[in-house]
Order: C-alpha cells, then sequence, then structure tokens
C-alpha cells in the first residue's frame, strides 16, 4: 500500500484497524543469488538498492536480532558531509544529497530536518583548521558557512559565547543542509520499500558460519539453517571482525564502544546541532524534546553495548560549559553502541579477499549518516563485481598498500579517530 | 565503572589510567617484509571474550602493565608487569 494522505484518511475510517504490515516474515528459502547479513540500515539499504538499481531480486536479509536493534537504533541521528578529504567529502555529499530525497524514493518520512550542523571554534587553531575544511568543502561543491562569535550569539541564546566561558567560542562552521534524519524511520522505511520490491527479511536469523569452496562463497549456516548463495554482503559494523573471521578474514578494525545519551524531554529550546571538537561534545533537541548528546569513545576494545560512567560525567560537564541552562535538566537514558573502529577512521565498502564476499563496514563513528550511500554502493560493488568510483578508494587493500584515508591525521591507533 | 588491578598499586578507579591496545601484536624484525608489518601496525584479532591488552597507570605510577579483560562484560580477568605472562589458558 503506499502512503499517502488518501490512505491516512481510507484507514481512519475503519480506525486504524486495517494498516498492511509494513513488511512480510517470510521462512528462509534454501537458495538466494544474495545474502545480506545484518538487518540495520546499511543491509537493508543494500538489498533495497540491489533490487531498485540492479534488477536482484532473489535476495535475503537476515539479521540476528530485530531489524534497527543495533546501531541504527543506538547513533544520535545526525547527517552532514563537512568532510575534508576528497574521497570522504564525495562519498558523504553523495549520502546527503540521497538523504534529502529519501522520503520521497521510499514513500516513508525519514523526518530528514536540514537544521544545519554547527563546528565550534575555541582557539585560533582551531579557526585555521575550520576554515581550511570549510574551503575545501566549498570547492568539492559542498555547502559551508563561516559564522562569527556574534552571530552565532544571536542564533542560540541557550550557547555561552561570552569571552568569560570556560572555552570561549570564535566563531564555528556552518554546514546548513547537514541536520538530523529519524534513525527507526530509516530501517522500516528500506526494509517496507526492499520487502515491496521483493526481498526477503528474516529476523531471528544469525549466521553461524560462512561456506567457502574452491576459494568463493557457497552459502551460509543460519540459526534457522544452511542457505546456498553465490553472493555475501557483510554490514554487521561492529561486529565486522567476527562475521569476516568466519571466512578466515582478519581486518584491521578494533570493536569500541561509544555512548550516548537523552535528557527529559523538553518544549524546542534547541533548533540545530551544535558540535565541539575542542570539549569533545555535540548536542541536538530530538522531535519529543529531548536534549541528544554525546561525545568520545570509553577508549577501550568493547562489544558490550553500554559504557561506563566517566565517559558520561565528561560528556555532561561538556555540556554545561557550553550550555549552562541545561544544567536543571535530568539526565533520562543512557545506552552504548559497539563501532568498528578502522586504522585509519575511514570505512572499507568493497569486495573482500574471498570470491562472491563483499562488506560495508568499518564506519567508526560516521555508519549513521553514510546509510543511503554506503547501501547503494555496497550493492554497486557486489551488482558488478567492482567498485563504484565513488568507494573505489574505501577498499580493504588500502592499508597495506599505504593509501590510507585518515581524515584526523590520527595515525594507525584505532580507538584515536 | 571498571576497577582496574595497576600491578604496583592495587586496584584504582579506570580514570586514573590510559588505554594502550592489543598485547599479544609483536613488533616484528627490523628487516622483516612489509606484510609482516603490515600485519604488526594494522590487523588486530579484536576478540569478543578475553582480550590481553595494555594500560597505563598515567595518574598514578606511571607504569605500562597488561590487563586480560572480557570485551562482552568489561570484567577484569587477570593483570601482570609487562615482562611478565598473564596465566596461561584463554586467549
Amino acid at each position: 500500500m503506499r502512503y499517502s494522505i488518501f490512505s491516512l484518511i481510507r484507514q481512519a475510517a475503519s480506525h486504524h484497524q486495517h494498516w498492511p504490515l509494513a513488511w512480510r516474515s517470510p521462512p528462509p528459502k534454501k537458495h538466494y543469488d544474495t545474502v545480506i547479513i545484518g538487518g540495520g540500515g546499511h543491509g537493508l539499504a543494500t538489498a533495497y538498492y540491489l533490487a531498485k538499481e540492479h534488477g536482484m531480486t532473489n535476495i535475503a536479509v537476515l539479521e540476528k536480532g530485530w531489524l534497527g536493534g543495533g546501531n541504527t537504533g543506538r547513533n544520535t541521528t545526525i547527517v552532514r558531509s563537512n568532510y575534508h578529504l576528497e574521497p570522504n567529502a564525495h562519498f558523504y555529499e553523495f549520502s546527503l544529497k540521497l538523504w534529502e530525497r529519501l522520503s520521497q524514493e521510499l514513500n516513508f518520512n525519514v523526518m530528514y530536518s536540514a537544521r544545519g550542523v554547527l563546528n565550534l571554534v575555541h582557539s585560533p587553531a582551531d579557526l585555521d583548521a575550520a576554515m581550511r575544511r570549510g574551503n575545501a568543502m566549498r570547492l568539492n561543491g559542498i555547502d559551508a558557512k563561516f559564522m562569527s562569535r556574534d552571530e552565532i550569539a544571536a542564533w542560540i541564546p541557550n550557547l555561552d559565547c561570552s569571552p568569560a566561558a570556560r572555552f570561549p567560542i570564535l566563531g564555528g562552521l556552518l554546514q546548513p543542509r547537514g541536520g538530523t534524519v529519524r534513525h527507526d524511520a530509516v530501517a522500516w522505511g528500506y526494509a517496507r520499500a526492499a520487502d515491496a520490491l521483493g526481498v526477503d527479511i528474516i529476523q531471528q536469523c544469525e549466521v553461524t558460519g560462512i561456506r567457502i569452496d574452491g576459494g568463493a562463497v557457497t552459502g551460509v549456516d543460519t540459526t534457522q539453517g544452511a542457505i546456498a548463495t553465490s553472493k555475501i554482503g557483510i554490514a554487521v559494523a561492529g561486529h565486522s571482525g567476527h562475521v569476516a573471521a568466519m571466512a578466515g578474514i582478519t581486518l584491521p578494525i578494533e570493536s569500541h564502544v561509544l555512548q550516548a545519551m537523552v535528557s527529559e524531554p523538553v518544549k524546542p529550546i534547541l533548533d540545530t546541532v551544535v558540535t565541539s571538537g575542542a570539549v569533545h561534545f555535540y548536542v541536538s533537541q530530538s522531535d519529543k524534546g529531548e536534549l541528544v548528546m554525546g561525545g568520545d569513545l570509553d577508549f577501550y576494545n568493547s562489544y558490550a553495548q553500554r559504557g561506563n560512567l566517566p565517559i558520561v560525567e565528561h560528556v555532561v560537564a561538556a555540556c554545561l560549559a557550553l550550555f549552562p541552562s541545561f544544567g536543571r535538566l535530568r539526565l533520562l537514558r543512557t545506552w552504548g553502541g559497539i563501532m568498528d573502529m578502522t586504522m585509519d577512521g575511514s570505512p572499507i565498502i568493497g569486495k573482500l579477499p574471498v570470491a562472491g564476499l563483499y562488506m560495508t563496514g568499518g564506519w567508526c563513528y560516521g555508519g549513521f549518516k553514510a546509510t543511503p550511500a554506503s547501501g547503494f554502493l555496497h550493492a554497486h560493488t557486489i551488482a558488478h563485481d567492482a567498485p563504484h568510483p565513488l568507494n573505489a578508494a574505501f577498499t580493504l587493500e588500502r592499508f597495506a598498500q599505504g593509501r590510507m584515508i585518515d581524515e584526523k591525521g590520527a595515525g594507525p591507533y584505532a580507538w584515536a579517530h | 565503572m571498571m576497577l582496574i588491578p595497576c600491578p604496583w598499586c592495587g586496584p584504582r578507579n579506570q580514570i586514573e589510567f590510559t588505554y594502550g591496545g592489543d598485547a599479544t601484536v609483536q613488533r616484528p624484525d627490523i628487516d622483516a617484509p612489509d606484510t609482516a608489518w603490515f600485519r604488526y601496525v594494522y590487523l588486530r584479532d579484536n576478540p569478543r571474550g578475553p582480550h590481553d591488552e595494555l594500560w597505563l597507570h598515567s595518574a598514578g605510577c606511571r607504569t605500562w602493565f597488561k590487563v586480560r579483560r572480557d570485551t562482552r562484560t568489561h570484567d577484569i580477568l587477570a593483570s601482570a608487569l609487562i615482562d611478565e605472562a598473564l596465566p596461561a589458558g584463554a586467549p
């Protein structure tokens, strides 16, 4: 059923009792042309674009838990493309362009809100870096605008822009088209659209092994039985190393926990996304009214999906240094998600050294905003057995070849990116 | 909150420590082939379970030491001085 004002009125007449399910839950078949491991945004988007762009419809998406129950439902919903290096800039800008029309594409309201993403500048060195990145963005056709301290103070009255602030604000780099997207809707929208094109979405189905014969994949073992296939796409960021190990592959990735948290909901108080690299903090307000906040990794390997209190304290302290008036709010909830942290801070979207095996992963902090482009390019790579120009640089081989894409210049320390 | 057992100072709050990564990687010989250096610099086993790792007691005695910690639960299983072996067994 196509969602529209007319379907809404029709269903209202029967008290919303007869909405069809948004996707089927079929039992797995014995064979698929392509199996996607991971039913988060990236896996579902991959399946959707395989079906839509490449006409492949005999596809299964296997999810060990429930759709969007991993990092798709744990991120802070921010989308942006304010990157400096060429491969990242073009990739994330492609993604942002897909976000801008995703609700129409999927016939599902993902609530893209171009409320802007503002990176605060606190020192002359910050200022130089922001100007350099802003100029690089504009040369790459991406919107960037430098804002003075006075402009920011007039726009965001709650932000402490006084010279007496703990970290005085000198200005900020704004990407006006950046903003937020409702994360759960992304999983549901891609799932519904993929299902409508014939993709089988199978939840509660964990992959336990990858079958390889003669250097090529032949199928997967799952908790719901064996499934034969000649192409497998891995989209399980956080656990990419665990799944790749089933095919005997070691990745340049460590898994780390990243925490996020929300305050109790309040009336509209902040209409943009504010970030500060100097104090390791970012905040936006959800449509429900909660202030959504995050900061750094916990800085140790973890698969626990929960972190420890020192980072929560750090994030809250940074919040109050920037927004003293938020001090009376109570923290409602904190949680953690597991990040694939690569050794250069950039993702891996491409072929793996087993025929028919592909991955999109290594997303570090940045997986959510990449979801549409990741799915689109992963699908292209699977369908053509070769990368698209936009993901040609994001290979696994770049680490052995010395072609790192190290946006932060942090070197081969996974947790430093 | 993790209570990390420094071999010199005893159990201390995690905020006194800095993480140093996987303790099992071995630095190759200076004339080893590039592939050996690639594995050393970039590849990690990244286990889901017990993980032998380096920690620095940066706000304490400033000793680098080894910790075996379960990455699924954050439970600390053992610690040892840098030139001592962690107990045999997993991993």
